[in-house]
Protein backbone atom coordinates (compact mmCIF):
# COMPACT_ATOMS: atom_id res chain seq x y z
CA UNK A 1 0.00 0.00 0.00
CA UNK A 2 1.44 2.98 -0.94
CA UNK A 3 1.20 6.26 2.02
CA UNK A 4 -0.53 8.34 -0.86
CA UNK A 5 -3.64 6.61 -1.60
CA UNK A 6 -4.37 7.56 1.85
CA UNK A 7 -3.62 10.93 2.49
CA UNK A 8 -5.37 11.65 -0.60
CA UNK A 9 -8.40 10.00 0.48
CA UNK A 10 -7.89 12.07 3.44
CA UNK A 11 -7.44 15.34 1.12
CA UNK A 12 -10.52 14.04 -0.90
CA UNK A 13 -13.12 13.47 2.38
CA UNK A 14 -11.22 16.74 3.73
CA UNK A 15 -12.57 18.99 0.71
CA UNK A 16 -15.94 17.50 0.88
CA UNK A 17 -16.19 18.61 4.88
CA UNK A 18 -15.17 22.46 3.58
CA UNK A 19 -17.76 22.25 0.61
CA UNK A 20 -20.56 21.14 3.41
CA UNK A 21 -19.21 23.59 6.09
CA UNK A 22 -19.29 26.44 3.18
CA UNK A 23 -22.72 24.83 1.08
CA UNK A 24 -24.46 23.81 4.20
CA UNK A 25 -27.40 26.23 5.89
CA UNK A 26 -28.77 24.06 9.00
CA UNK A 27 -26.64 24.15 11.54
CA UNK A 28 -27.01 20.24 12.57
CA UNK A 29 -25.49 19.42 8.81
CA UNK A 30 -22.87 22.02 9.46
CA UNK A 31 -21.86 20.38 12.19
CA UNK A 32 -21.84 16.91 10.28
CA UNK A 33 -19.25 18.42 8.06
CA UNK A 34 -17.30 19.26 10.62
CA UNK A 35 -16.84 15.79 11.60
CA UNK A 36 -16.50 14.31 7.98
CA UNK A 37 -13.03 16.85 8.44
CA UNK A 38 -11.92 14.97 11.64
CA UNK A 39 -12.48 11.65 10.20
CA UNK A 40 -10.10 12.99 7.11
CA UNK A 41 -7.69 14.22 10.10
CA UNK A 42 -7.58 10.75 11.68
CA UNK A 43 -7.16 8.92 8.60
CA UNK A 44 -3.88 10.40 7.99
CA UNK A 45 -2.57 10.09 11.34
CA UNK A 46 -2.95 6.74 11.50
CA UNK A 47 -1.67 6.20 7.72
CA UNK A 48 1.39 8.53 8.61
CA UNK A 49 1.66 6.42 11.89
CA UNK A 50 1.95 3.24 9.64
CA UNK A 51 4.56 5.42 7.40
CA UNK A 52 7.05 6.24 10.27
CA UNK A 53 6.54 3.16 12.63
CA UNK A 54 7.29 4.98 15.98
CA UNK A 55 7.65 3.25 18.88
CA UNK A 56 4.84 4.64 20.97
CA UNK A 57 1.89 4.01 18.21
CA UNK A 58 2.14 8.28 18.86
CA UNK A 59 -0.17 8.53 15.15
CA UNK A 60 -3.01 6.53 16.64
CA UNK A 61 -2.60 8.28 20.16
CA UNK A 62 -3.12 11.08 18.53
CA UNK A 63 -6.05 9.88 16.57
CA UNK A 64 -7.56 9.25 20.17
CA UNK A 65 -7.23 12.47 21.28
CA UNK A 66 -9.13 13.74 18.05
CA UNK A 67 -11.60 11.45 18.79
CA UNK A 68 -12.21 12.29 22.38
CA UNK A 69 -11.88 16.00 21.41
CA UNK A 70 -14.69 15.59 18.53
CA UNK A 71 -17.10 14.02 21.26
CA UNK A 72 -16.36 16.99 23.31
CA UNK A 73 -17.22 19.04 20.35
CA UNK A 74 -20.00 17.27 19.26
CA UNK A 75 -22.15 17.64 23.14
CA UNK A 76 -21.44 21.09 23.40
CA UNK A 77 -22.24 21.57 19.79
CA UNK A 78 -25.60 20.10 20.25
CA UNK A 79 -26.31 21.92 23.24
CA UNK A 80 -26.10 25.29 21.50
CA UNK A 81 -27.87 24.49 18.59
CA UNK A 82 -30.85 23.13 21.63
CA UNK A 83 -30.33 26.43 22.92
CA UNK A 84 -30.37 28.80 19.63
CA UNK A 85 -33.53 25.93 18.30
CA UNK A 86 -35.58 26.99 21.82
CA UNK A 87 -34.73 30.59 21.24
CA UNK A 88 -35.18 31.09 17.91
CA UNK A 89 -37.81 28.72 16.59
CA UNK A 90 -35.10 27.80 13.64
CA UNK A 91 -31.81 25.95 13.05
CA UNK A 92 -30.89 27.74 9.71
CA UNK A 93 -27.81 30.12 10.32
CA UNK A 94 -29.02 32.86 8.22
CA UNK A 95 -31.68 33.31 10.86
CA UNK A 96 -28.94 34.07 13.22
CA UNK A 97 -27.67 37.44 12.26
CA UNK A 98 -27.96 39.20 15.86
CA UNK A 99 -24.10 39.95 16.23
CA UNK A 100 -23.52 41.04 12.49
CA UNK A 101 -23.10 44.12 12.16
CA UNK B 1 6.13 1.78 -8.18
CA UNK B 2 3.81 0.97 -11.51
CA UNK B 3 0.17 0.67 -11.03
CA UNK B 4 -0.06 -2.97 -12.54
CA UNK B 5 2.19 -3.71 -9.54
CA UNK B 6 -0.32 -1.62 -6.99
CA UNK B 7 -3.09 -3.42 -7.92
CA UNK B 8 -2.08 -6.95 -8.09
CA UNK B 9 -1.70 -6.63 -4.42
CA UNK B 10 -5.04 -8.17 -3.00
CA UNK B 11 -5.14 -5.76 -0.01
CA UNK B 12 -5.25 -2.64 -2.24
CA UNK B 13 -8.50 -4.05 -4.14
CA UNK B 14 -9.92 -3.79 -1.01
CA UNK B 15 -8.98 0.03 -0.31
CA UNK B 16 -10.38 0.48 -3.63
CA UNK B 17 -13.51 -0.56 -2.35
CA UNK B 18 -13.69 0.68 0.87
CA UNK B 19 -12.51 3.98 0.15
CA UNK B 20 -15.11 4.54 -2.91
CA UNK B 21 -17.81 3.68 -0.18
CA UNK B 22 -15.91 6.41 1.39
CA UNK B 23 -15.88 8.94 -0.79
CA UNK B 24 -19.56 8.06 -1.88
CA UNK B 25 -21.10 8.00 1.60
CA UNK B 26 -18.84 11.12 2.53
CA UNK B 27 -20.43 13.24 -0.90
CA UNK B 28 -23.65 12.28 -0.12
CA UNK B 29 -23.47 13.85 3.91
CA UNK B 30 -23.04 17.27 1.99
CA UNK B 31 -25.10 17.10 -0.75
CA UNK B 32 -28.48 14.80 0.89
CA UNK B 33 -31.85 16.91 1.06
CA UNK B 34 -32.68 15.04 3.65
CA UNK B 35 -31.46 16.15 7.26
CA UNK B 36 -31.90 12.26 8.80
CA UNK B 37 -30.31 10.84 5.69
CA UNK B 38 -26.83 12.66 5.97
CA UNK B 39 -26.59 11.77 9.23
CA UNK B 40 -27.16 7.61 8.55
CA UNK B 41 -24.51 8.44 5.47
CA UNK B 42 -21.96 9.90 8.40
CA UNK B 43 -22.50 6.48 9.47
CA UNK B 44 -21.25 4.65 6.19
CA UNK B 45 -18.09 6.85 6.08
CA UNK B 46 -17.43 6.66 9.23
CA UNK B 47 -17.43 2.70 9.10
CA UNK B 48 -15.73 2.74 5.61
CA UNK B 49 -12.70 4.48 7.83
CA UNK B 50 -13.09 2.11 10.50
CA UNK B 51 -12.50 -0.73 7.62
CA UNK B 52 -9.07 1.73 6.27
CA UNK B 53 -7.93 2.09 9.83
CA UNK B 54 -7.77 -1.81 10.12
CA UNK B 55 -6.35 -2.17 6.58
CA UNK B 56 -3.08 0.18 8.30
CA UNK B 57 -3.63 -2.50 11.28
CA UNK B 58 -4.74 0.07 13.90
CA UNK B 59 -7.08 -1.73 15.46
CA UNK B 60 -8.07 -0.17 18.67
CA UNK B 61 -8.51 3.23 16.58
CA UNK B 62 -10.62 1.51 14.50
CA UNK B 63 -12.84 -0.37 17.31
CA UNK B 64 -12.84 3.06 19.32
CA UNK B 65 -14.25 4.81 15.97
CA UNK B 66 -16.82 2.35 15.95
CA UNK B 67 -18.23 2.81 19.91
CA UNK B 68 -17.56 6.79 19.40
CA UNK B 69 -18.43 7.71 16.37
CA UNK B 70 -21.39 5.11 15.13
CA UNK B 71 -22.24 4.35 18.80
CA UNK B 72 -22.25 7.77 20.28
CA UNK B 73 -21.84 11.03 18.23
CA UNK B 74 -24.27 10.08 15.62
CA UNK B 75 -27.07 9.07 17.87
CA UNK B 76 -26.54 11.87 19.32
CA UNK B 77 -26.90 14.06 16.00
CA UNK B 78 -30.01 12.22 15.00
CA UNK B 79 -31.45 13.50 18.51
CA UNK B 80 -30.44 16.83 17.22
CA UNK B 81 -32.46 16.33 14.30
CA UNK B 82 -35.37 15.20 16.00
CA UNK B 83 -35.33 17.94 17.92
CA UNK B 84 -35.09 20.76 15.07
CA UNK B 85 -36.77 19.57 12.62
CA UNK B 86 -38.94 22.14 11.33
CA UNK B 87 -42.32 21.75 12.88
CA UNK B 88 -44.21 21.75 8.76
CA UNK B 89 -41.92 18.74 8.35
CA UNK B 90 -40.15 20.09 5.50
CA UNK B 91 -36.80 20.42 5.57
CA UNK B 92 -35.92 23.82 3.68
CA UNK B 93 -33.18 26.20 3.28
CA UNK B 94 -30.55 23.67 4.17
CA UNK B 95 -28.56 24.28 1.55
CA UNK B 96 -27.28 27.91 0.23
CA UNK B 97 -28.34 29.31 -3.07
CA UNK B 98 -24.87 29.51 -4.14
CA UNK B 99 -22.64 26.80 -4.67
CA UNK B 100 -20.78 27.33 -6.98
CA UNK B 101 -17.96 28.86 -5.59
CA UNK B 102 -17.68 26.48 -2.49
CA UNK B 103 -17.32 23.97 -4.64
CA UNK B 104 -14.02 25.96 -6.36
CA UNK B 105 -12.93 26.23 -3.03
CA UNK B 106 -13.62 22.73 -1.90
CA UNK B 107 -11.72 21.42 -5.24
CA UNK B 108 -8.66 24.21 -4.99
CA UNK B 109 -8.25 23.00 -1.30
CA UNK B 110 -8.19 19.53 -2.72
CA UNK B 111 -5.82 19.63 -5.61
CA UNK B 112 -3.76 21.17 -3.53
CA UNK B 113 -3.27 19.12 -0.92
CA UNK B 114 -3.32 16.14 -3.23
CA UNK B 115 -0.41 18.01 -5.20
CA UNK B 116 1.65 18.87 -1.96
CA UNK B 117 1.77 15.16 -0.79
CA UNK B 118 2.56 13.24 -3.85
CA UNK B 119 5.35 15.82 -4.61
CA UNK B 120 6.64 15.47 -0.79
CA UNK B 121 5.93 11.37 -0.57
CA UNK B 122 5.90 10.06 -4.15
CA UNK B 123 5.39 6.27 -3.70
CA UNK B 124 6.59 5.77 -0.59
CA UNK B 125 5.27 3.22 0.86
CA UNK B 126 3.06 2.37 4.04
CA UNK B 127 4.90 -0.57 6.65
CA UNK B 128 2.76 -3.26 6.74
CA UNK B 129 3.69 -5.76 9.93
CA UNK B 130 0.91 -7.81 9.12
CA UNK B 131 0.03 -7.71 13.00
CA UNK B 132 -2.19 -5.32 14.67
CA UNK B 133 -0.63 -2.25 16.64
CA UNK B 134 -1.17 -4.04 20.31
CA UNK B 135 -3.59 -2.41 22.05
CA UNK B 136 -0.84 -2.85 25.27
CA UNK B 137 1.52 -0.34 23.11
CA UNK B 138 -0.89 2.04 22.91
CA UNK B 139 -2.21 2.19 26.57
CA UNK B 140 1.66 2.51 27.99
CA UNK B 141 1.82 5.46 25.82
CA UNK B 142 -1.43 7.15 26.89
CA UNK B 143 -0.33 6.23 30.57
CA UNK B 144 3.38 6.92 30.25
CA UNK B 145 4.47 9.28 27.70
CA UNK B 146 1.51 11.02 26.85
CA UNK B 147 -0.46 11.01 30.56
CA UNK B 148 -0.70 15.07 30.79
CA UNK B 149 -2.44 15.14 27.49
CA UNK B 150 -4.50 12.69 28.74
CA UNK B 151 -5.23 13.97 31.64
CA UNK B 152 -6.10 17.52 30.03
CA UNK B 153 -8.23 15.81 27.24
CA UNK B 154 -9.71 14.01 30.29
CA UNK B 155 -10.70 17.55 31.69
CA UNK B 156 -12.03 18.81 28.35
CA UNK B 157 -14.54 15.75 28.22
CA UNK B 158 -15.42 16.90 31.69
CA UNK B 159 -15.59 20.86 30.97
CA UNK B 160 -17.83 19.40 28.03
CA UNK B 161 -20.05 17.52 29.66
CA UNK B 162 -20.59 20.25 32.32
CA UNK B 163 -21.01 23.18 30.01
CA UNK B 164 -23.42 20.55 27.55
CA UNK B 165 -25.60 20.15 30.90
CA UNK B 166 -25.42 24.01 31.58
CA UNK B 167 -26.27 25.44 28.15
CA UNK B 168 -29.04 22.89 27.51
CA UNK B 169 -30.81 23.54 30.74
CA UNK B 170 -33.78 25.29 30.63
CA UNK B 171 -34.12 28.51 32.39
CA UNK B 172 -36.92 28.27 35.05
CA UNK B 173 -39.45 31.08 34.64
CA UNK B 174 -39.88 33.40 38.39
CA UNK B 175 -42.95 31.52 39.11
CA UNK B 176 -41.07 28.45 38.54
CA UNK B 177 -38.55 28.75 40.78
CA UNK B 178 -40.62 30.57 43.71
CA UNK B 179 -42.88 27.37 42.99
CA UNK B 180 -39.85 24.89 43.69
CA UNK B 181 -38.48 27.19 46.28
CA UNK B 182 -41.45 26.54 47.97
CA UNK B 183 -41.65 22.51 48.33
Amino acid sequence: MVLNQFLILGAAIFAMGVYGLLVRRNIVLILLSVELMLTAVNINLVAFESYLVTPEAIGQVFAIFVITVAAAEVGIGLAIVLMIFRNRKSANVDDLSLMRW
Amino acid sequence: MTFADWISQPVNWAFIVIGGAVLIAGFRVVTAKNVVHAALYLVGALAGTAGLFLLLSAEFVAWVLVLVYIGAVVVLFLFGIMITRAPTGLDEGLDADHKVLPAILAAGVFLMMAWATIDAFGTALVVSTGSPTSTELIGESLLGRFVIPFEVVSFVLLAALIGGITIARRDLTPAEEEERAAV
